[in-house]
């Protein structure tokens, strides 16, 4: 295997989970929801996704768990701010501190254990084609999955009258109940793809990533995400360009650091934050300031009987 | 008193006229008299403690253009919205040509044929027209085929439309011809609206009526609110008035007169402001002259040249439809938003443009602005917190860095016998008063400054007709003891009642000023479109 191979595919696994994050969040922004519980809802897919993983023996099962775990936590969050109207932000933060605690507990037994990362798709042949095979043909079912998520999203909101509906209800709550939408019933379904979304995005972490569960070991992706949603414009496919922007620099300046570049390491370490911070102002500058966040986004909205 | 002899108290049912005057595409049913469209049956409607609608009876003809009149708050949009589905009543039927039924959301109501324009626009800003138009309509139609289908109709009418634009790039007018073009997209048999010509200009009015003309012989019915009288006589056969949720009559507006209407609405008589001629204006106290300003707000208008003066001792209105430059010229002139150069505007010869707006209210400036709650006062502060926000640098309110609690109720209440505001206990929240009398509030609390210029930004705007001829009264007897008074207003009516010399802005650019006095709406109107503008500019170059 080559360096720049190498660099390749370690790249696609450190944005994988960005992208899976982000575009679920996308989602629920969209709709007009601020869900900053994120982190929470991630690393509660990382722990309860290994200990099903684990107890199955089935890294489906597992799969299948951490995006039922996110999803239990975004209705949480749904309840509190659709059903009783509180404030999205605040909402959002207690959600993420109560997932980084809760994770610890469930994960907690299986501090230590270990299961082999979830098979690679293999194609003779197509796989073996130098440089690139590997990385278009070899890879494992969450980064095919991650894509087909933005080919979905992109379709879904783009083309379709859900989506439309969905957008409608994220610009104006007011105007989308005026014509007799269910603001609240759509908010709700869009919370929990999101909230399954950062479950998956979470079971990348613990059961190809790394593998194993350790305390904490979302180390602040789910804040990535939120980021990236809000670089990319709350658009899909600036999304993916985001979540690559940001997972390829993290992996370049791994590399750089590794091949003793002289510059100080945590001036390394914050690149890929500079860059997204600066890629953001570029963004903004160049539409002159004109706004993209969907204009009710983090609003709460009562319907009036 | 009321003069109730002409009116029908409650509601009439199956008026066989409407068959005769109608030239529907439809057939008519066969019989003498038809059941109305639509009947609304002593339909009560409760928010809380609050009686919206009291057993409210109402019924519209096939092919009946019927008016629903009433002052703010009388429950006409409580009405609309339960006829559109949006609602539901707490008690009372609907009856559908003479069956009882019922809405359960508005896409049950779009499906039996009614359709609703909405007096706060129901558009989405950041979506195209065509998207505005599909989500209005019941099924999957495909957006690229309703953007087809929407062309296809919006030529058929007369109301251009382009389906790929996005709807903050938009004119009012143009919005609302969205609201109107989508609810013919679905075949109506009843048309609502809802103060609908609140926000056009004389012109576009026009149009709008010949539509409606167009759609009622086609078959349609047409339930119109609006409390511009003089336009429903023109239009409507008919009038249902509400009063504080009640039927209180209906009539034939175009038997009545404008006057009798209001009367009816209001429950007494309403005096036209008092207004002495203007003997002779004294110095100028506001000159402004080449002011330009860029607007902040990506979707704004830029203030371009600005030029005009406004005298001691006069009223001079400032018309436009919204969002001409209005907001931008009301805050460059209260120093919210400072100018360029000084000297583009003069406050008695002083340059102030870079002043603030409490260098501006020591020079006996005094501003409200258009928004009440928000902008004039703060929605959960008292009213006397919010009378030393604005008069803490010029009512002696502060001393020695510590508030005079004593000396803002003593304010407080000043204002509230002088304009006579109507509230609750002796200092309540500003949220917590009606509209009109937070309005007389914040006018109040300006005008007992006695300011030698004042700068009101629509100060009648949704207010009931006793708080707005008080005000407007306030505003013409502060003028006559010799201060300058600027009013921008989108009120055509109002400044005619008021002004004494009106100037018309439009796309941030101001026309020469006109005398009131002999002035033609029309010629106003066509201002307001922006008609003969681009000559106006000439004029005032050369
Ligand atoms: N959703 C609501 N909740 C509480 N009160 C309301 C609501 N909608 C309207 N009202 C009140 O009902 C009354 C009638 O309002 P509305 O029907 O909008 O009057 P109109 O359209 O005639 O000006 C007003 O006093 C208004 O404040
Ligand atoms: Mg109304």
């Amino acid at each position: 295997m080559t360096m720049f191979e190498a660099i390749l595919l370690t790249i696609i696994t450190a944005s994988t989970p960005l992208l899976i994050g982000a575009i679920g969040q996308l989602v629920c922004e969209r709709s007009g929801v601020l869900n900053l519980g994120m982190e929470g809802m991630m690393i509660m897919g990382a722990a309860c996704g290994f200990a099903a993983a684990i107890l199955s023996g089935n890294s489906y099962v597992g799969v299948l768990a951490a995006i039922l775990a996110g999803m239990a936590m975004s209705l949480i969050f749904a309840v509190l701010t659709l059903g009783l109207a509180a404030n999205q932000v605040a909402s959002g933060l207690a959600l993420s501190i109560f997932g980084l605690g809760l994770s610890g507990v469930i994960g907690a037994p299986f501090v230590g254990a270990k299961r082999d990362q979830m098979a690679k798709l293999y194609l003779p042949g197509l796989t073996d084609i130098p440089v690139i095979g590997k990385a278009l043909f070899g890879q494992d079912p969450f980064v095919y999955a991650s894509f087909a998520l933005v080919i979905g999203v992109w379709w879904f909101l783009a083309r379709s009258k859900p989506g439309l509906v969905l957008r409608a209800c994220g610009e104006n709550h007011a105007s989308a109940h005026a014509l007799g939408y269910p603001v609240l019933k759509i908010r709700l379904l869009a919370i929990l793809f999101g909230g399954g979304c950062a479950g998956l995005a979470g079971a990348y972490l613990s059961l190809v990533y790394t593998p194993f569960w350790s305390p904490g070991m979302t180390a602040g992706r789910g804040w990535i995400a939120l980021a990236i949603v809000v670089f990319a414009s709350w658009r899909p496919w600036r999304v993916l360009a985001g979540a690559y922007l940001f997972g390829g620099i993290t992996i370049l300046q791994l590399h750089a650091q590794g091949a003793g570049v002289k510059v100080p390491s945590q001036f390394m370490a914050a690149l890929p934050y500079l860059v997204t911070i600066l890629a953001l102002v570029i963004i903004m500058r160049r539409r002159g300031g004109q706004k993209t966040a969907p204009a009710s986004l983090g609003t709460p909205f009562v319907p009036d009987r | 008193m009321l003069a109730t002899g002409t009116f029908h108290m409650g509601t009439l049912h199956a008026e066989v006229e409407a068959n005769t005057v109608c030239t529907s595409s439809r057939p008519s049913p066969p019989m003498l008299s038809a059941p109305p469209l639509i009947e609304a049956r002593a339909i009560v409607k409760r928010f809380g403690a609050l009686l919206a609608n009291d057993h409210v009876d109402l019924s519209v003809a096939e092919c009946e253009v019927h008016a629903l009149l009433g002052e703010n708050g009388a429950g006409k949009s409580t009405l609309v919205k339960i006829l559109y589905g949006l609602l539901q009543p707490t008690e009372g039927t609907l009856l559908w040509q003479g069956a009882p039924f019922s809405l359960h959301n508005p896409a049950e109501a779009r499906q039996r044929g009614i359709g609703m324009v909405f007096q706060h626009f129901s558009l989405f800003d950041a979506l195209t027209v065509a998207e505005n138009v599909a989500l209005a309509l019941n099924g999957d139609e495909p957006v690229t085929r309703v953007a087809a289908r929407l062309a296809e109709v919006s030529r058929a009418y007369g109301l251009p439309l382009e389906p790929g634009r996005e709807v903050w790039r938009l004119s009012v007018g143009e919005r609302q011809r969205i609201e109107i073009v989508r609810c013919l997209m679905q075949d109506p048999r009843l048309l609502i609206l809802d103060e609908p010509t609140s926000v056009l200009t004389p012109q576009e009015c026009e149009g709008l009526f010949a539509t409606l003309e167009r759609v009622k012989a086609e078959g349609c019915s047409v339930l119109y609110i609006s409390h511009k009288l003089e336009e429903v006589r023109h239009i409507c056969e008919r009038a249902t008035i509400l009063r504080h949720g009640k039927v209180v009559g209906s009539c034939d507006p175009r038997q009545e007169s404008a006057a009798s209407l209001a009367e009816m609405m209001v429950g007494s008589k309403v005096a036209p402001a008092r207004h002495d001629r203007l003997v002779m204006a004294g110095e100028v106290r506001l000159a402004v002259g080449g002011l330009s300003l860029r607007s902040p707000d990506p979707h704004g208008t830029s203030l371009r040249d600005i030029g005009f003066e406004v005298r001691a001792g006069e009223v001079f209105g400032i018309a436009g439809v919204a969002g001409n430059g209005q907001d931008e010229l009301f805050a460059a002139l209260s120093g919210e938003m400072l100018a360029e150069t000084a000297g583009t505007i003069r406050i008695d010869g002083v340059a102030t443009g870079q002043l603030g707006i409490n260098a501006r209210r020591l020079m006996g400036g005094a501003f409200v602005p258009e928004e009440r709650l928000g902008h004039a006062t703060a929605p959960s502060f008292r009213l006397s917190d919010n009378a030393l926000a604005s008069g803490h640098a010029t009512n002696g309110f502060v001393r020695r860095g510590m508030i005079d609690r004593a000396a803002t109720r003593a304010w407080v209440d000043r204002i509230v016998k002088a304009f006579d505001v109507r509230k609750g206990p002796r200092d309540p929240e500003a949220k917590a008063l009606s509209g009109g009398n937070l309005q007389k509030f914040i006018v109040g609390r300006e005008i007992l400054r006695n300011p030698r210029l004042l700068i009101v930004s629509q100060p009648t705007w949704g207010v009931d007709a006793g708080a707005a001829s008080l005000i407007r009264q306030a505003l013409i007897d502060l003028s006559r003891s010799g201060a300058a008074v600027l009013v921008i207003s989108q009120d055509l009516d109002e400044l005619f009642e008021i002004a004494d010399r009106m100037a018309v802005i439009f796309h941030g650019r101001i026309s020469a000023p006109l005398d009131t006095e002999g002035l033609r709406r029309e010629a106003v109107g066509l201002l307001m479109g922006g008609g003969g503008f681009s000559a106006n500019i000439v004029d005032q170059a050369a």
